[in-house]
């Protein structure tokens, strides 16, 4: 029979868990299931459902941290940080409608879970960058703290860094704690337009090689800037592609720095600007995918590669899979990719192979974002590993989950 | 301070081992003698000294692989050090194991604008890296003290932050990948020039790891434009409580300096006879409060400081009016520490971290317990991110002052757990804070910690007896206690 389990407190939690080791039996992690369909698919007779650990445990603003219950609403988090005018810096991700679900459904357990951070990335960094600590549970049947409060701390390993992007695997999550910063009061998107790849990579490696702390570099093609639903980006034309430059912080500082960065990209192309509104759903619906979100049989793909190298992987990749679009983020380090489905196992041949060029301490990789489940099953949906790694990520997972109860094969197989 | 029990038969083994580490690494890169040995008996903890039982010093990934294999195979343990500035004890030699020191891994190996990164060995100094790429107008962002002299590898084992961190993030949030090899002599890449690094963070886990996981043998570093402008303030308070207020009205004002430091009294009077930085003698708190960033934003927000300090009840404000004033605002607190060590034979730093508001209740504490142990204490700290150094004043000469000091910064770091912080927010634990670490984690918390060593250390061979009070055998720690059917779970909502 299967089971759905779903506790409301800690201890309830690590009964759960400790039921599950006694039996010796998958458990599936889910908080509200937004992101249920990413990664491999795998089989777990047993739900673990953490949406009902919820609430704030402490939120001190002039401390800039929040801690709550792995289960609480993303949204709610907000909600209340923007009370007091914060936010979390790394500006997550929300895949709900990319998936196919719905949008805004997203717990913060798993928010930290996926590591999936948006177009702040580049200045704020990422999700693990804002893990304070955290109350979890390993796959020992043990309930342990990691971390702590506060922003300096190099006691013991930083445990909550691994638990980040470990998709499930390692522990259960039911508190967190996280560094929250001021929102910034104003914001503003410097547009260059019409340009190619290449140039708009350029263009934004000169914005981020700038004194002027630019919160924001993305680029979007003309075939995909109407995609992201921003009226004030025009309606196509080979104009349309947009280079787009955030700058947030304070109102007479945001006015110099678009000054001079129209100053300084000003020879490429067109500058135009995005005020507040326009410029708040740009960046959300790039954050968001919304490109790729009305082609629902596409299949996405997301690549981190050095930001120079953007342009050339899109390129390699177009020629050997045609008719596949994307965009770019992180000064062209995050790469948004979608591929027409009958591709050889979901086009992974091409894509990874394109990522592996740089070699060396450059680095890279790419991750199946959305794909039917038989395409998942039979794909790497991450980035596979040389030997000695996955030898040594599966020597981790077996310290904290030795029975492999928690999404056992999500991430990798044995792992 | 007990060290682990050196074991005899390594030791009678010793002119073997010195004769197959030749073989790996030839030429002068292995020191036997005593005499060439005594800089490595210890790092910046000077307290603390123990000769090694050799000292290696590759020169290349693979040596550094055929040694820790090697060691591996015959069970003989190993110290990596970098500089050895470590405070903590981290780079403390064992009398039965190596020294694999890194010194020689000291070349920059790419600079790429396009990407914003800096590869460099892991013996390459902090300020090295700032300075190979300042003439384009680039920096790294973490900057610890001992930036001139520390590397970046030894910043990664001890995730070393500075003044800068509570803007630009420690030396974690700073590392975009590793070369490191692991005990077994397998070379492992972690991230490169890209942003995020898929799989498990080993990276993160790696940072802060205090030279007890592997061996960095390449750092791919990000780095960023240096600011277009740099102001400071120089603010006086009445009480260190209006200090701590002010830190965080600034903080609740939606502004993030670059930089945020508090000294107290006895350390404003020792810093101003060392470096005669002009600083107000008459108050017990000073705040120096540095903005960086666009010119237009820099001056608007000193504006805003200066009003917020006022408010809080501010004696004296001065803002810098040229760089030359803004260096020599930072010139006393950068020197506090040898100005301290000028009023006093010794002095122990301590460094634990507390939620920012709980300073008056911490500085009020520690008035209490430097009467109780009888000793002075003079205080600097990051404000910003309530990273405090306490310097305990005390003569070594005088019989039970070393153990007394000792005691005062014990009942300081358990303090900072007690009020919701942590034991060190920057210096690491090593030798110096091994047995205080039960008071901030129970035996459960520690033993994860202890099996993830078990992931990349199998016979715990890598520095030995730092970081953990109990050192466990990785069996041992494996264990399960759960019995089919022992646990039911009537309380549990199912459906």
């Amino acid at each position: 029979m299967k089971t759905h389990l779903k506790p409301t407190d800690a201890d309830q939690a690590l009964e759960a868990v400790r039921w599950a080791i006694s039996e010796e039996t998958p458990l599936e992690l889910v908080g509200n299931g937004s992101k249920r369909a990413l990664g491999r698919p795998f089989q777990a007779t047993h739900t673990l459902d953490l949406s009902g650990l919820t609430g704030v445990t402490l939120y001190e603003p002039e401390e800039l941290v929040l801690s709550a219950r792995a289960g609480t609403p993303l949204a709610e988090l907000e909600a209340l940080l923007a009370e007091n005018r914060q936010q979390f810096a790394f500006e997550p991700t929300d895949f709900g409608p990319l998936l196919g679900g719905e949008a805004g459904r997203q717990t913060i357990g798993g928010v930290v879970s996926c590591n999936l951070a948006g177009p702040r990335r580049v200045k704020a960094g990422a999700v693990r960058d804002h893990f304070l600590g955290c109350q979890a549970v390993s796959g020992r049947g043990e309930a342990f703290k990691a971390g702590g409060r506060v922003v300096k701390n190099v006691t013991g390993y930083d445990l909550p860094k691994l638990v980040a992007g470990a998709y499930g695997t390692l522990t259960v999550l039911t508190e967190v704690t996280l560094k929250v910063l001021p929102a910034p009061e104003v914001t503003r998107t410097v547009l260059v337009r019409g340009l190619d790849d290449t140039d708009a990579i350029r263009v934004m490696a000169l914005a981020l090689q700038s004194p002027y702390e630019v919160a924001g570099a993305a680029h979007v093609p003309a075939s995909l800037a109407g995609g992201l639903g921003v009226e004030e980006l025009g309606t196509g034309g080979s104009d349309a592609a947009a280079t787009a430059i955030r700058l947030e912080g304070f109102g007479r500082s945001i006015e110099y720095r678009a000054g001079k960065l129209r100053d300084l990209l000003g020879g490429f192309g067109t500058v135009d600007f995005l005020d507040r509104e326009p410029s708040l759903a740009f960046w959300a619906a790039l954050r968001d995918v919304k490109p790729f979100v009305a082609q629902p049989e596409r299949l996405v793909w997301r690549l981190s590669v050095p930001p120079a190298d953007g342009a050339r992987v899109v390129a390699d990749i177009k020629r050997r899979l045609p008719g596949s679009d994307a965009y770019f983020d992180w000064g062209g380090g995050l790469i948004w990719l979608a591929v027409d489905p009958g591709a050889e196992a979901a086009g992974q041949h091409a894509v990874r192979g394109a990522v592996g060029l740089g070699g060396g301490s450059g680095g890279g990789h790419a991750t199946l974002i959305r794909a039917p489940d038989t395409v998942r099953a039979s794909s790497d949906v991450f980035h596979p590993q040389p030997a000695p790694l996955a030898a040594l990520s599966a020597r981790v997972k077996e310290t904290l989950d030795p029975k492999r109860i928690f999404n056992p094969g999500r991430m990798y197989a044995g792992v | 301070m007990k060290m682990p029990t050196p074991d005899a038969s390594v030791l009678a083994r010793r002119a073997e081992i010195v004769n197959a580490l030749r073989a790996i690494v030839p030429g002068e890169g292995v020191i036997v003698e005593r005499d060439e040995m005594r800089v490595y008996e210890t790092d910046a903890l000077t307290a603390y000294r123990q000769l090694p039982m050799v000292v290696v010093l590759p020169t290349t990934t693979e040596q550094v692989s055929q040694v820790l294999k090697y060691c591996n195979e015959l069970g003989i343990k190993v110290v990596p050090r970098g500089a050895g500035t470590s405070l903590s004890g981290g780079a403390l030699p064992l009398a039965d194991g190596i020294i694999l020191g890194l010194g020689k891994f000291n070349k920059i190996l790419d600079i790429d604008y396009a990407n914003r990164t800096v590869t460099a060995q892991p013996g390459v100094t902090n300020l090295g890296i700032t300075t190979a790429v300042a003439h384009e107008g680039f920096y790294y962002a973490p900057d610890p003290s001992s930036q001139i002299a520390c590397t970046i590898g030894g910043n990664i084992a001890e995730n070393s932050g500075g003044v800068h961190c509570l803007k630009y993030g420690l030396t974690t949030n700073n590392v975009l990948g590793i070369e490191m090899v692991l005990m077994n002599g397998d070379i492992v890449r972690l991230g490169g020039k890209h942003l995020d690094a898929e799989g498990y963070d080993l990276l993160g886990i790696m940072t802060g790891s205090e030279g007890l996981l592997g061996v960095v043998t390449e750092v791919t570093v990000r780095i960023l434009r240096k600011p277009e402008t740099l102001r400071a303030v120089l603010i006086g308070f009445p009480s260190s409580e209006t200090g701590g207020n002010c830190v965080a009205a600034i903080i609740a004002a939606g502004i993030i300096p670059g930089g945020m430091e508090m000294m107290d009294k006895p350390a404003i009077h020792a810093a101003e006879e060392f470096v005669h930085a002009g600083y107000p003698l008459d108050v017990e708190a000073l705040l120096i409060v540095e903005l960086d960033g666009p010119e237009a934003e820099v001056n608007h927000l000193i504006g805003e400081v200066e009003k917020i300090a006022r408010d809080c009840g501010a004696v004296s404000v001065r803002v810098s009016e040229s760089e030359d004033e803004r260096m020599v605002f930072w010139a006393g607190r950068k020197a506090a520490f040898p100005a301290v060590g000028r009023i006093s034979p010794d002095y122990l730093c301590m460094d634990g971290t507390i939620p920012r508001k709980q300073l008056p209740l911490v500085l009020n504490r520690m008035t209490e317990m430097s009467e109780k142990h009888g000793l002075r204490v003079a205080n600097v700290f990051h404000a910003g991110d309530g990273n405090l150094h306490p310097l305990i004043l005390y003569d070594a000469n005088k019989p039970g002052e070393l153990q007394a000091a000792e005691d005062f910064g014990a009942d300081i770091l358990k303090l900072c757990v007690e009020v919701g912080g942590v034991l060190t927010g920057e210096h690491g634990v090593g030798v110096e804070k091994r047995d205080l670490m039960t008071h901030q984690f129970t035996e459960i918390d520690l033993n994860q910690q202890q099996r993830l060593k078990c992931a990349f250390d199998p016979e715990g061979l890598l520095n030995p007896g730092k970081v953990f009070p109990q050192l466990h055998r990785c069996a041992e720690l494996g264990r399960m206690h759960i019995h089919r059917g022992q646990i039911p779970f009537p309380d549990l909502p199912r459906f």
